[in-house]
């Protein structure tokens, strides 16, 4: 295995990562809420369709994103309104929303455009396009070379391929998610309003006695949620693939839930985990079977590696995933 | 004091829950463009119509019973059993297992052989998420969602490298033995001059579904154990006090959890299939918490609400064969009706007990102003 075959698992590695990392930092501020979320991945599919939908249509990504982020913060609501307002189980309201968007996503998109589920190939301006950072080799300069993009990096020098296979070349969602890691540690850890969401999350009694309102603070919460959760199923239908297909979150919400609990609710271990987990997709991806000596070790394996890793966490056998206090439990104002 | 009167809370709440589920899929089915009368129409005819359309609304409920019963059971030692899904999934392998490399000398035994086989993989596959959530405190609902994809992991290396017979193309079994087919309505109900349930796969597993039904009711309201997992359920300080192991509670509700919807696969692998394939239990996992959820989590809720999710399942196959909706409408109505009976139910609730609290105190008042007069 040659460098350029690291650096390329790498940059898929990054990709796969994106959606991941997005829903995670979504369940992170809701989980920190206090608001439990297993409809991550149906939010995400919600947005994935909305957005191909809308770009398809309308041939603009950007209202796509837009559409589908709607899209999202319209689930988002109906798991707030289930959950804050009417003090509903939360796990329930979760299931629920997973499978209303697995549902209405087909019905919907049956009826609109009737090939079957999914909606058409985005082309030209209704996928995000990647990104040429300066210096880097890009579609552009293959052009003018007339060669194929991936025989000038092959040809270039080891910093010339990390730079513009693995930094280089991604949508501009993917930067948005790493740049997300930063602002969601700043505005929990560093500002007023992530103080109080996380003691909302730990003691919303506390908080309520403050003078704070619990259903504001939480419905933030849920909604900065749906508003991740919209990016990042935004990102797997207009991004990462050309459109939407039926079941195109394929338990990626999921795998998120697990980073949130692998990361133990902090948002640079969540970048850590959702890598971790993007790195195995990426294995899982391009080697089928992975021969290590005389041991084989099989491609299922590998695809049930991130949820055998966060059972072995969650069982408390390499450190302990304590989740915020609160979680899970509506809160009622004492009358 | 009551709130609201029993069958205001047994009744009423999910009849109107399931109106509100009924009233936006029929919404839905207006905003794709086709009329939603007829459309139940086309469901009822297909699903109830012919003996043909019981048969598979019956194969459905049976598989539904299970799952329900399996989330039922759990719910009632208030644990949220997500993982029927893996359960049933690794019960498929276990009566695969079962049927293949046991030679059955009669159905019978080998339904017998089966459901063993199935209840024990389904139970194993619950033991490590109970044991887990009760010894090191990890949240049941997360590790039975990770358990579920690790068993649809586990399902397709099976299928793949050990269990495919060889130069077979497909990841599935072979065809399991003529000695372990189970009898279908067909071959029970068909007289030589006209023949029922041509064709349905409903089987005799029908009736060890609702065997199960009973012994379940019996079990929870009728013997020491399932008092001690209602006590656990309902405060687990209470029980703790009360003599009874949390640990023992969390552990036995699951392994016949477990142990429920492994038995599934008697009836969708053994009864339908008679070889085990890829995504064997197609969802039914998750329908057993629509249908407990429904059901009250009482075995004979479970059982009309079975009922109520087979007919839809079947008419939604014939509303995809007949119309342009497709069959994911069924999953849209699922998740309404997970929603409104299961999350939104103080949306319902909360209205109705005001109506109630109101009502019996006019009453009260209007009994007690005359007393005063005098």
């Amino acid at each position: 295995m040659d460098l350029l075959t690291v650096f390329q698992i790498l940059d898929s590695t990054v990709r796969l990562a994106t959606p991941l990392l997005l829903a995670c930092l979504a369940g992170l501020f809701s989980e920190r809420s206090g608001i439990f979320d297993i409809g991550l991945e149906g939010k995400m599919l919600a947005a994935a369709f909305m957005s191909a939908a809308i770009a398809a249509v309308t041939g603009s990504v950007w209202l796509g994103l837009l559409a589908g982020t709607g899209a999202s913060l319209l689930m988002a609501g109906i798991h707030g309104a289930a959950s804050i307002t009417f003090r509903g189980n939360q796990l329930i309201s979760g299931v629920a929303i997973n499978f209303l968007a697995a549902g209405l996503t087909v019905v919907v998109a049956q009826s609109w455009f009737g090939q079957g589920g999914r909606t058409p190939q985005l082309m030209g301006g209704g996928r995000f396009e990647p990104i040429t950072l300066p210096f880097a080799l890009g579609p552009a300069d293959a052009e003018e070379a007339g060669r194929p993009l991936s025989e000038l990096i092959a040809e270039a020098g080891m910093f010339q391929q990390l730079y513009s296979e693995l930094i280089s070349g991604h949508s501009i969602l993917v930067y948005v998610a790493l740049l997300a890691v930063p602002l969601s540690w700043w505005v929990l850890f560093r500002t007023r309003f992530g103080l109080r969401l996380r003691a909302v999350g730990e003691n919303p009694a506390a908080v309520d006695t403050a003078g704070i309102s619990v259903i504001r603070l939480r419905f933030v919460a849920v909604a900065i949620c749906g508003m991740l959760c919209g990016i990042a199923g935004a990102y797997l239908a207009t991004g990462l693939q050309a459109g939407f297909t039926k079941d195109m979150t394929a338990g990626r919400g999921f795998i998120a839930l697990a980073a949130l609990i692998f990361a133990k609710w902090r948002p640079w271990a969540a970048l850590g985990a959702c890598l971790l987990f993007g790195f195995l997709q990426a294995v899982a991806l391009r080697y089928q079977n992975i021969e290590l000596g005389e041991f084989v070790v099989p491609v299922q394996f590998m695809d049930a590696l991130p949820y055998i890793l966060t059972v072995v966490i969650l069982a408390g056998f390499v450190g302990k995933a304590i989740p915020p206090r609160a979680g899970g439990e509506p809160y009622v104002k004492e009358r | 004091m009551e709130k609201m009167p029993r069958w205001a809370d047994v009744i009423l709440i999910p009849v109107i829950s399931l109106l509100l589920a009924a009233i936006i899929s029929a919404l839905v089915i207006l905003a794709i463009g086709e009329n939603p009368w007829e459309a139940v129409k086309l469901m009822v005819s297909g699903a109830l119509g012919s003996t043909y359309g019981w048969g598979y609304t019956l194969y459905y409920t049976t598989n539904f019973i299970f799952t329900g019963l399996a989330f039922a059971i759990a719910f009632h030692a208030r644990l949220f059993n997500i993982g029927a899904e893996g359960q049933a999934t690794l019960g498929g392998l276990g009566v695969a297992i079962v049927c293949l490399y046991i030679p059955w000398p009669h159905w019978t035994l080998a339904l017998v052989g089966a459901m063993l086989g199935g209840a024990v993989f389904g139970a194993l596959w619950a033991w490590l998420p109970a044991y887990l959530q009760a010894k090191r405190g990890s949240h049941i609902v997360i590790t039975t969602i990770m358990f579920n994809f690790i068993a649809a992991a586990v399902l397709n290396y099976m299928l793949v490298n050990v269990l495919k017979p060889q130069g077979a193309q497909d990841p599935a079994t072979g065809p399991f033995p003529a000695n372990t087919h189970l009898p279908t309505f067909q071959d029970m109900f068909s007289t030589a001059e006209t023949a029922l349930f041509r064709g349905a796969p409903v089987n005799v597993t029908f009736f060890v579904a609702i065997a199960a039904c009973f012994a379940l009711w019996a079990l929870i309201w009728r013997t020491r154990l399932g008092y001690q997992i209602r006590a656990h359920g309902h405060s687990e300080t209470a029980g703790h006090y009360a003599g009874i192991s949390a640990t023992k509670m969390i552990v036995v509700a699951m392994l016949l959890s477990g142990g429920l919807a492994g038995m599934m696969a008697i009836n969708n692998v053994m009864g339908e299939a008679e070889r085990l394939v890829l995504n064997a239990v197609e969802g039914a996992g998750f329908i057993g918490i629509a249908v407990a959820l429904m059901g009250r989590n009482h075995p004979f809720g479970v059982f009309i609400a079975a009922l109520l999710f087979g007919f839809l399942y079947q008419g939604g196959a014939e509303l995809a064969l007949w119309t342009d909706i497709p069959r994911e409408l069924i999953v849209v109505i699922q998740a309404l009706v997970i929603l409104f009976t299961g999350a939104l139910d103080n949306m319902v609730r909360m209205p109705l007990e005001k109506f109630f609290v109101a009502r019996a105190k006019r009453r009260e008042a209007a009994s007690v102003s005359p007393a005063a007069a005098e």
